[in-house]
């Protein structure tokens, strides 16, 4: 205890705890002091335990921070435990571990590097906001997505610690959420939702990316992303029931709407709320409560009505789960019966409430049960709440009778014999269930009183038993309000009223107080005097709104030469024609909160809510998320690493291995046959393009990240890069592999959608063969296929609109294409050596589509054979300029000569220069159209350090080119 | 998102607390007590409670509540299957979710808390990529534990005994399945035997009116397995009749696109016990009741007493028995003793928590079962207005009463040939007979 006593200098109180605590935990210093990492675990476990049960442990923070570096993984986890506890109180104490995570960051291991910034990230100390800042840039480009992960769980931590760091955050989130993994896509929705929740443009580019993703993220972050498209969705997309949902909303509105309705184009959902709908259906079958309820207010929100019931049946399932689950899903499932009854009626009778039931579960089940009554049912229904009023849970039973009031106000047709029911409940012998019964028979009698008489008249009789102040209340002001109905029993009940006046609660005094006054107006002669005595009695009682009413009701009703004009109209006042109660469910209307929400559940605005956007009137552009062209302006990281494509790349890698063999075989035999040497050109050529569109789209997205601002610059580099992106988002929707008739497997690229096209599905590939017909073009294989009902007919070229110098050799037009046929055709593009776009349209007997081909730059070469000496010499004379070299880290599946081979001839349509050394490959090909050499040399060198070198005299092929196989190669 | 967690046992003690940001007091528990005051049951405490600055959310599970501390807006499901999960996490790591076994493991508790949440979102929640990191308990601990029984004794021995063998809480290797594209499977599985059980489990949720007509049934079923193959399995498993599931959920291993197409379960397990899917069969008509009952509950106007007859027989059982009949009938308060005589099992009535059980055992043909008596009711007290519904508890063992079965497992992409078995179960849900 010696340090402690030392570091006070408070009162003598104070340290006497201090001693006695620090005392006790000697020996715990004493263990974590010892060199064996036995007695270290032992004390770390004891002062968890004392964490745990909520003991103060912080005296041992000196004691414990020493131990952060141990080599034992699990002292070293209850230190971090300890630490992110107590790192807030003692901050000067804290710091000295910092270093400590700082050398954990720069770990060759992964799940050290996450685990560093986990807990770095966690401890709150003002201070260290700039070092947590910089581990979770420099995580957030990290090599490992689990590391990436982590890094989005941190930015949310930094920012409840220091809010002022928004901006920078928003940049890491934005680079983020163009990550490609599932592992990170939860995380970082995550984190955007607690940062910059209104930033909702950062999603467009990420939209569709999101949505494809969305089945193979972890079961939380679904919800989270699912709740968050939500909002997207309602700010992007136009309402799919704007012409059919008018019903449920007021009248004026209905006008407007209609009116609206005609102006508008007749409704045709966007493709992308469609692909919301259709990736998030499947998930209704998750186990996950949450992520079911997710998806079903995603229904509820944005689908239309008609697709909507499909999540009635998920709902229902969630009802046989944890009774906290049945409680949250039955308070949508009510606000939900509220707007679509529909939906649930079937489900009906899963709805029936158990005696084991806890109350509050059967009183929300009595709520949907109440809000799905309707004509055909109800009979059904009442035969159910009959049953419910015999329960032994009184509460429960109050609360059927006020669902059995509310079927009556609803359904005319059962008013009667539901009043009968209730009224036969006054006899009962529980005072709660009568109680009940009066306050709901008097909102039902004020519908019809001049029916009901007798019913008035047998309650009247209640008031000698009936003790529950609101149930007598209601009785007095029944008799008041309709004493012409009674006038006999009337005058008597209010003298007994006056008898009792004195012991009576203030609500009952109240109504007494009401029905003398209207029984001296309707008939002063028997009850001028007991009005008076009561009158005098409320004087002098101690409630102030008592005396104040009985001061107001007599300067009203009794004329005196004072009272003013108001008595006239006393009766007036009084006897007014009152309008029948409307009973509401209390859901009504709480569907303007997010469904699932805890502001729904609350019926409150939680803190943090974001409000759920009303649909805009017109659409705003869509093609936001479909032309990135804008993402290179944004973060600008040139170390950005390629790891967001690994996961791609191994995907795509057997196929791409494949179609390399083959051409490598077909160059062999090529050279063989040597017909004519533009024909072999063109026919390796295709090949290569064919591999490298697969390579392209895995590398788009690291290229654009990557794109160092010396590219940038290069405008055709930016036209490049869209259509990259282009690319890659049609090659997100599930395709049918085409069927080449030569290659294997070839990774193929969407032209146009079957959405799109409106049931003619096209798609491309670059099949790296020869085009017949011209040795400058590049041949490209595409396939239509015909998914609708009908014949297409003369399926055609029209129009290319090229740039300077390109040229197109249209395919052979097609006459027919049958229904569900596939025909395929060979067209040739001459690029120019540029990755500029060819746009034509492709045009069917009936229809126009605008489609677009962009080559990746390795597609726009071919391999020619040269001897090593020959390359040696072919590259002194393309020096300077012409060369460019990058250095890079080979990627950890790329070991040995023949991935690196194979990876390289994927990304780039080039053929290998044997070579003597090992440590070297050598490359050689030549462009298509200008016929220009580049020559690439990749070196490798010890611990996976490798260099690229290209040689080219087009230096914007060789830029691009280097970026490719760099990416290709880091993997 | 979860900003802290405490476990509160039924009788309001915290005996456990852990906080993902800064610290909050603990007297935020105070509103729970509140609500558990207000309620008759911990069953009816509402799981979402509003306080001024924070919200409870908390699920009540094995007489612990576990309370979640919510700051900000989120999905209270969210929240809810989450703690479900804890305690499932906790059930599957010491065998019960009790106050006694978090106590005894408070530091694994700990340790798994600290990997389940990070900054309140859930991190790691696949049981396969837990064990992967901190080892549950070992039989050896175990039994040292409940040998010493002394706290300090029995850590310290707990800690000599790990270290013996060499053995901590966290596991030396890193969980690499939190990396790949199949998380819920640990990686190198291995086995000597390798073996692949199903269980299909199905429960009856039934309410029959006083004449014994069905008003609502519906078969739940769930199918639980326990594989323990090595290496990475890819199993199909098909079955005879999968047109009766109405309704499906499945664990995140279960390819949805091979079910929609083909109605088969595809999927690569995770090694262990977990529940492969749930489903759900509603056509009222096919849901056959296996039992009949046939009640007379009355209580007289006058003299204080009522009368007690129930009789159970075997309906529809596809020739299989019935075994563990248990009835249940919550008595109205003024029920203060019955006098019965039954000609099968045992009946007790408890007149504090007034419930009469009658563990009748095994349904036999030839002899039916019938439990009758008087009832004596409080002396004064008005006859009373409700009827007990009975609670109806049965097994029967080798049927699935829904009629599903089973048609064959296949396993791909390992070479050795594994043991397989199906297990049919059905049992009874909340089965209830109403007087």
């Amino acid at each position: 205890g010696r340090w402690s006593i030392c570091g006070i200098t408070g009162n003598f109180t104070n340290i006497c705890v201090k001693i006695s605590l620090s005392c006790r935990h000697d020996d715990l210093k004493e263990m974590l002091d010892s060199n064996k990492d036995s007695l270290k675990l032992e004390a770390m476990k004891r002062i968890v335990a004392m964490i745990a049960r909520g003991k103060n442990a912080s005296d041992l923070f000196p004691a414990v921070v020493k131990n952060v570096a141990c080599k034992n993984i699990e002292v070293k986890k209850l230190v971090y435990v300890y630490l992110v506890r107590y790192a807030e109180e003692q901050q000067d104490l804290a710091l000295l571990s910092i270093s400590t995570f700082q050398r954990g960051l720069k770990d060759p291991n992964q799940l050290i590097r996450a685990s560093a910034l986990r807990v770095l990230s966690s401890i709150r100390v003002t201070i260290i906001v700039p070092i947590m800042m910089l581990a979770i840039k420099e995580a957030a480009s990290d090599m490992s997505p689990y590391v990436r992960k982590t890094a989005a769980h941190a930015i949310p931590k930094l920012y409840s610690l220091d809010p002022d760091q928004k901006d920078q955050l928003i940049e890491v989130i934005e680079k983020l959420l163009a990550d490609k993994t599932t592992l990170v896509a939860g995380s970082v929705v995550m984190a955007f939702e607690e940062v910059c929740p209104e930033r909702i443009d950062l999603i467009h580019k990420n939209y569709r990316k999101l949505c494809n993703l969305l089945i193979d993220v972890e079961e939380w972050g679904q919800v989270v992303i699912i709740n968050m498209l939500t909002r997207y969705a309602r700010t992007q997309f136009l309402n799919p029931n704007a012409n059919v949902s008018v019903s449920a909303e007021g009248k004026e509105d209905k006008v407007e709407a209609a009116a609206l309705v005609v102006k508008r184009k007749p409704y045709v959902m966007d493709p992308d709320h469609r692909l919301l709908l259709r990736n998030t259906k499947p998930l209704l079958q998750s186990r996950n409560a949450a992520v079911v309820m997710a998806v079903a207010q995603l229904y509820f929100h944005l689908a239309p009505k008609a697709e909507v019931g499909v999540i009635a049946k998920a709902l229902v399932r969630l009802m046989r789960s944890h009774s906290e689950v049945q409680y949250v899903v039955l308070q949508n499932v009510a606000t939900m019966t509220i707007k679509r009854r529909g939906m649930f009626e079937p489900y009906l009778k899963s709805f029936y409430i158990r005696s084991t039931d806890p109350t509050q579960i059967k009183v929300l089940k009595l709520e949907v049960l109440t809000n799905l009554a309707n004509e055909t049912n109800i009979s059904t229904i009442l035969r159910e709440f009959q049953t419910y009023i015999k329960s032994m849970d009184k509460d429960f039973v109050a609360a059927t009778i006020q669902a059995i009031g509310r079927c009556a106000t609803n359904i005319g047709e059962v008013r009667d014999t539901c009043l009968n029911g209730l009224v036969q409940l006054l006899s009962n012998r529980d005072e709660l269930v009568v109680a009940e019964s009066v306050v709901v028979i008097k909102k039902l009698l004020q519908m019809q009183p001049e029916k009901h008489s007798d019913i008035i008249k047998h309650m009247a009789k209640l008031t000698d038993n009936i003790q529950v102040p609101m149930a007598r209340a209601s009785i007095l002001w029944l008799i008041g309000e309709y004493c012409e109905h009674v006038p006999k029993i009337a005058p008597d009940v209010l003298r007994k009223m006056a008898k009792s006046f004195t012991n009576e609660e203030d609500i009952v005094k109240l109504q007494i107080l009401n029905l003398a006054a209207k029984l001296y107006l309707t008939n002063s002669k028997q009850t001028k005097l007991l009005t008076q005595y009561v009158l005098n009695l409320a004087k002098y009682d101690q409630n102030y709104d008592i005396r104040d009413r009985a001061r107001f009701i007599r300067q009203l009703i009794v004329p005196t030469d004072k009272s003013g004009a108001l008595s006239k109209y006393a009766k007036k006042l009084f006897l007014a024609l009152k309008p029948a109660p409307v009973l509401e469910s209390p859901f009504k209307d709480r569907d303007h909160f997010q469904l699932g929400s805890l502001s729904h559940l609350l019926n409150a605005k939680a803190g943090g809510y974001q409000e759920l956007p009303d649909w805009p009137e017109s659409a705003p552009d869509p093609s936001v998320r479909n032309v990135e062209v804008k993402y290179p302006t944004c973060s600008m990281n040139i170390e950005q690493s390629s790891t967001e494509e690994q996961k791609k790349s191994t995907k795509s890698k057997e196929p791409k291995d494949r179609s390399d063999s083959e051409s490598e075989d077909e160059e062999e035999s090529s050279t063989e046959s040597s017909e004519s040497e533009s024909e072999e050109e063109s026919e390796s050529d295709t090949d290569a393009k064919k591999k490298k569109k697969v390579l392209l789209s895995i590398s788009i997205n690291h290229t654009l990240q990557g794109t160092s601002l010396r590219y940038y610059i290069l405008k055709k580099w930016r036209i490049y890069v869209s259509f990259c992106v282009a690319l890659l988002l049609k090659c997100s929707f599930p395709s049918p592999q085409a069927a080449s008739p030569t290659c294997g497997p070839l990774k193929t690229y969407e032209l146009l959608h079957r959405i799109t096209g409106e049931g003619l599905a096209v798609t491309y590939c670059f099949s790296r063969r020869p085009f017949t017909g011209d040795p400058h073009m590049v041949s490209v294989q595409i396939q239509f296929t015909n998914n609708t009902e009908v014949e297409a007919r003369s399926l055609r070229v029209l129009e290319p609109k090229l740039q300077s110098g390109m040229r197109i050799a249209e395919f052979p037009e097609i006459d027919v294409l049958p229904p569900g046929e596939i025909s395929t055709v060979v067209m040739g593009i001459d690029f120019c050596d540029s990755t500029q776009a060819a746009n034509f349209q492709l045009c069917t007997h009936t229809k126009k589509f605008f489609v677009t081909i962009q080559p990746p730059v390795g597609e726009l070469m071919m391999p020619i054979f040269m001897t090593e000496n020959e390359f040696k010499k072919e590259q002194g004379q393309l020096m300077g300029m012409n060369e460019i070299t990058e250095k890079l880290t080979l990627g950890e599946g790329c070991r040995g000569d023949h991935v690196i081979i194979q990876r390289v001839i994927s990304t780039a349509n080039l053929s290998r220069v044997p070579c003597g050394s090992a440590m070297e490959c050598r490359f050689a090909g030549k462009t298509v159209t200008s016929g220009s050499l580049v020559l690439v040399t990749v070196v490798t060198k010890e611990e996976r350090a490798a260099q690229v070198t290209v040689n080219c005299e087009k230096m914007l092929i060789g830029t691009m080119l280097v970026k490719d196989i760099l990416q290709a190669l880091s993997q | 998102m979860i900003h802290s967690l405490f476990l509160v046992s039924t009788a309001g003690h915290i005996f456990l607390e852990k906080h993902w940001k800064s610290v909050i007091s603990r007297s935020v528990c105070d509103y729970l007590f509140e609500a558990q005051g207000k309620a008759s049951a911990p069953e009816n405490v509402p799981p979402v409670i509003a306080t001024p600055h924070h919200y409870l959310i908390s699920v009540y599970r094995d007489r612990i509540f576990f309370v979640a501390v919510i700051q900000t807006e989120v999905p209270p499901l969210f929240v809810i299957e989450f703690l479900h999960r804890v305690a499932e996490t906790f059930q599957d790591y010491f065998g019960e979710c009790s106050e006694a076994s978090i106590k005894d493991n408070v530091v694994i508790v700990y340790e798994l808390l600290e990997e389940m949440l990070d900054n309140g979102f859930p991190l790691a929640t696949e049981a396969n990529i837990l064990k992967e990191m901190i080892k549950p308990p070992t039989i050896l601990r175990s039994v040292v534990n409940t040998i010493t029984g002394g706290r300090e004794l029995r850590s310290v021995f707990a800690w000599s005994v790990a270290q013996g063998s060499g053995s901590s809480n966290v596991g030396g290797t890193l969980p690499t399945g939190q990396l790949s594209n199949i998380p819920w499977r640990r990686t190198g599985v291995k086995y000597t035997n390798n073996e692949a059980y199903f269980d299909v489990v199905e429960e009856i949720d039934a309410i029959l009116d006083k004449s014994g007509t069905v008003v609502f049934a519906e078969i739940q079923g769930v199918i639980d397995a326990c594989v323990k193959l090595s290496g990475m399995p890819d199993l199909t498993l098909s079955f005879v009749n999968p047109r009766l599931l109405d309704d499906v959920s499945f664990h995140p291993c279960v390819r949805f696109k091979r079910w929609e197409a083909e109605r088969v379960l595809s999927f690569i397990p995770p090694d262990g016990n977990f529940r492969l899917m749930s489903y759900h069969v509603n056509a009222q008509n096919l849901v056959a009741i296996p039992v009949y009952v046939k009640q007379n509950v009355s209580f007289f106007e006058t003299g204080s007493s009522g009368r007690l007859d129930i009789t159970v027989g075997p309906k529809q059982t596809m020739g299989k028995t019935i075994e563990d009949v248990v009835i249940t009938v919550h008595m109205p308060k003024v029920v203060l003793n019955a006098n019965l005589t039954t000609n099968q099992g045992t009946s007790t009535y408890d007149p504090v928590t007034k419930v009469l059980v009658w563990d009748i055992g095994k349904l036999n043909q030839q002899k039916v079962p019938n439990l009758k008596g008087s009832l004596s009711l409080q002396s004064g007290a008005p006859r009373p207005d409700e009827n007990p519904t009975l609670n109806i508890d049965l097994r029967i063992q080798q049927l699935a009463i829904s009629g599903l079965k089973v048609n064959r497992l296949n396993m791909f992409g390992e070479k050795y040939k594994p043991f397989k078995g199906v297990k049919y179960v059905t049992k009874a849900g909340k089965f209830q007979v109403r007087t």
